[in-house]
């Protein structure tokens, strides 16, 4: 018999009961929520008179609709506002471990606040109704995004009705150049796959250029997860793994800190377990990307040029190519450090942890943005962050640019609340979907990594960071 | 949740490859608290003219005429015909919920995003994958034949079209019993509590760190 992987080995050990077709029920240790995904969920509890199985297994705070300036003003718009209420009264009835509401000092996307207090931790399930729960993998928790019914029946029973998921590896070597980072990493692999490639599978991300990420990295990797098809990313837990949760809030503490790290220790997959797919990825040929179309497997290396859909053969991909240049306002061929930005948002699950700010201070610093741009965002993706950048003086940075500093929350990344790209606007973002509209109707969006962002920002167009700055 | 055992449903052809949550429905509309509703705003950038806020009454909207739901013929359109990786993007079930609302019970593609497509078993919609082959053949007789419609049956797991060509399709035993019957996931998984507090026991000894 071959060895187990580490999805295989965290699968299994929370498995309640399979049927005769693989149907299994799986037991939920953390349960995320924000306000978007949730309301329906409660009420339908509700309606059938049921209780929340475990209220000790919920982290929440609200964080689509939140604005991220004027917090005096509190929540403008009425749908919202009633939307971010509801989360309130939900969690005052049912009860949750954590709870920060709009407001409070912790607040922040529930991606960057589950990781942050220890309440994500190595051999977990964590599910929540929002896709990137995928980012959670980079702890070697087995997690992943959920339907809002799902959210009901996990609220109700503790478990989630769920079917095994093919493996597959994606293999990383080698030592990525300097200016390339996890978010590069993550776009090639995308670009590599397409965006359906990881369908029907968890990914585990090895080999030696993922070992070398720190946490914060594999939490952009994993994050993205989900843009490759796949539900679940992982990483496997190591050392790193141990030395960033330790003394965390709700992370184990004296001799369950032993047991626990005995224990997160053997998640690993087995030298001679067994992969549906391999992947593998030389780092050093991976280059700071951006994506130019409306996809985000739409990618390309910054010293490339925007595809001519007369050089491809296949016909649907070609009618994909020509309906996305039309939408993003491009022409083919042309260099991409060539196209100019109007705005500039630095945020989202994806890339708004303290390292990512760091990152884009670093570029920013002593430097101002380019007269053309006419906004750069940058959003903390918590109260944490937000204190940790203002320590560190990285917020000052930012100011001195021209760049404004901004509340926690989901931002521009999806534009429920007011930061919003207008009709026709180009936007150079860290976030993690290019979808028409998804920044605003109408707007256009390059994903790239905080350094290539903030580079944009001053150049007012695309640059490679590695000969620019 | 609505049963699904069969139907003889008009066929909408979407001819486009990645259709991803955003399009489906637009991020202002999961602003609501509700479940319903989000039919009119389904597809709503594709489908009008002007841009849609929650809560707006679309009878009198612009309309994009070119746009396949906006096209006479496939009004009362059950079926829904898609390229692949279908419902990509977000975990929003509001995307099932506009689809369902508006009027449709099944779409075929030859692939479905992971979580569109187990969302929708718990919506009443049947998501059936088909191969590319059998996709563009539907594809070419929707355009060339009008009013085309399609037999699908969940007992037998075929679609049929109307010269009478048949291809089955997959499903889990599990998904089939519980669309068939329009079942309460929620209420067959309590009939295991048992099982599910034992478990809880056992992994509490275990790894306590999880409990708090
Ligand atoms: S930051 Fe963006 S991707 Fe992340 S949870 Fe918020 S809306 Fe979703």
């Amino acid at each position: 018999m071959s060895g187990k992987t580490l999805y295989d080995k965290l699968w299994e050990s929370h498995v309640v009961r399979e049927e005769a077709d693989g149907t299994c029920l799986l037991y939920i240790d953390r349960h995320l929520m924000h306000e978007v995904t949730s309301p329906q969920a409660f009420e339908g509890l509700r309606l059938s008179g049921r209780r929340a199985w475990r209220k000790d297994s919920i982290v929440a705070n609200p964080d689509h609709n939140t604005p991220t300036n004027h917090w005096d003003e509190g929540i403008k718009d009425p749908i919202s506002r009633l939307q971010v209420e509801t989360l309130d009264a939900n969690i005052k009835d049912f009860g949750a471990l954590v709870y920060f509401p709009f407001k409070h000092a912790n607040q922040g996307i529930i991606h960057v606040i589950g990781p942050e207090n220890g309440t994500t931790l190595p051999g977990m399930t964590v599910v929540c109704g929002d896709s990137h729960t995928s980012t959670h993998g980079a702890f070697g928790a087995l997690a992943h995004g959920i339907g809002t019914s799902e959210v009901e029946h996990v609220l109700a029973t503790q478990t989630l009705v769920a079917k095994r998921s093919k493996r597959m590896l994606v293999k990383v070597d080698g030592s990525l150049s300097a200016g390339v980072t996890a978010k590069d990493v993550a776009l090639a692999i995308i670009g590599r796959i397409g965006t359906a490639g990881g369908t029907g599978y968890a990914i585990e991300f090895g080999g030696e250029a993922i070992r070398a990420l720190s946490i914060e990295g594999r939490m952009t990797l994993c994050n993205m997860a989900i843009e490759g098809g796949a539900r679940a990313g992982l990483v496997a837990p190591d050392e790193k793994t141990f030395a960033y949760l330790k003394g965390k809030q709700f992370a184990p503490k004296g001799a369950d800190w032993d047991k626990a790290v005995a224990y997160w220790k053997t998640l690993a997959s087995d030298a001679d377990a067994k992969f549906d797919a391999v992947i593998e990825l030389d780092a050093a040929k991976i280059e700071p990307q951006v994506t130019w179309g409306t996809s985000p497997e739409q990618v390309l290396a910054v010293g490339g040029r925007v595809p001519n859909p007369a050089n491809e053969s296949d016909a649907q991909k070609r009618v994909g190519i020509e309906r996305a240049l039309q939408y993003m306002g491009l022409k083919a061929d042309t260099p991409i450090d060539e196209i100019k930005v109007d705005k500039v948002f630095i945020g989202s699950c994806t890339n708004s942890r303290i390292e990512d700010l760091r990152a884009a201070a670093k570029i920013a610093e002593g430097r101002t943005k380019a007269a053309s741009v006419k906004q750069v965002l940058i959003v903390p993706g918590s109260g944490q962050v937000k204190r940790q950048a203002e320590a560190e003086g990285l917020d000052k940075v930012f100011i001195a640019a021209g760049f404004e500093w901004r509340e926690p929350g989901c931002s521009m990344c999806l534009a429920m609340n007011a930061d919003r790209l207008a009709p026709g606007e180009r936007c150079a973002s860290t976030s993690n979907r290019n979808f028409e509209g998804r920044q605003g109707a109408g707007g256009r969006t390059h994903l790239v990594s905080p350094e290539m962002a903030a580079a944009a920002a001053i150049a007012g167009h695309f640059v490679d960071i590695r000969k620019s700055f | 949740m609505k049963p699904f055992t069969s139907l003889d449903g008009l066929v909408c052809p979407l001819d486009r490859a990645n259709v991803d949550t955003d399009a489906i429905i637009p991020k202002q509309f999961l602003k609501s608290i509700k479940r319903s509703g989000f039919g009119p705003y389904l597809f709503d950038e594709w489908r009008y003219e002007d841009s849609g806020e929650p809560g707006m009454d679309c009878t009198n909207r612009p309309l994009k005429q070119d746009f396949v739901l906006n096209q006479k013929q496939f009004k009362g359109a059950q079926v829904l015909l898609a390229r692949d990786n279908f419902g990509c993007g977000s975990s929003r079930e509001h995307a099932p919920w506009a689809i369902e609302d508006y009027g449709f019970r099944v779409i075929i593609a030859p692939s479905f995003a992971d979580i569109f497509f187990s969302n929708c078993y718990k919506n009443g919609i049947l998501p059936i994958v088909a191969s590319v082959d059998i996709v563009d053949q539907l594809f070419r007789e929707c355009a060339a034949q009008k009013s085309y419609q399609l037999r699908v049956d969940l007992e037998t797991q075929t679609v049929r079209n109307p010269a009478g060509e048949w291809f089955s399709f997959e499903i889990t035993p599990h998904r089939k019993h519980c669309l068939l019957h329009g079942l309460d996931e929620i209420g067959l998984t309590l009939e295991h509590a048992e099982e599910i507090k034992t478990f809880e026991q056992k992994h509490r000894v275990a790894q306590p760190w999880l409990f708090n």
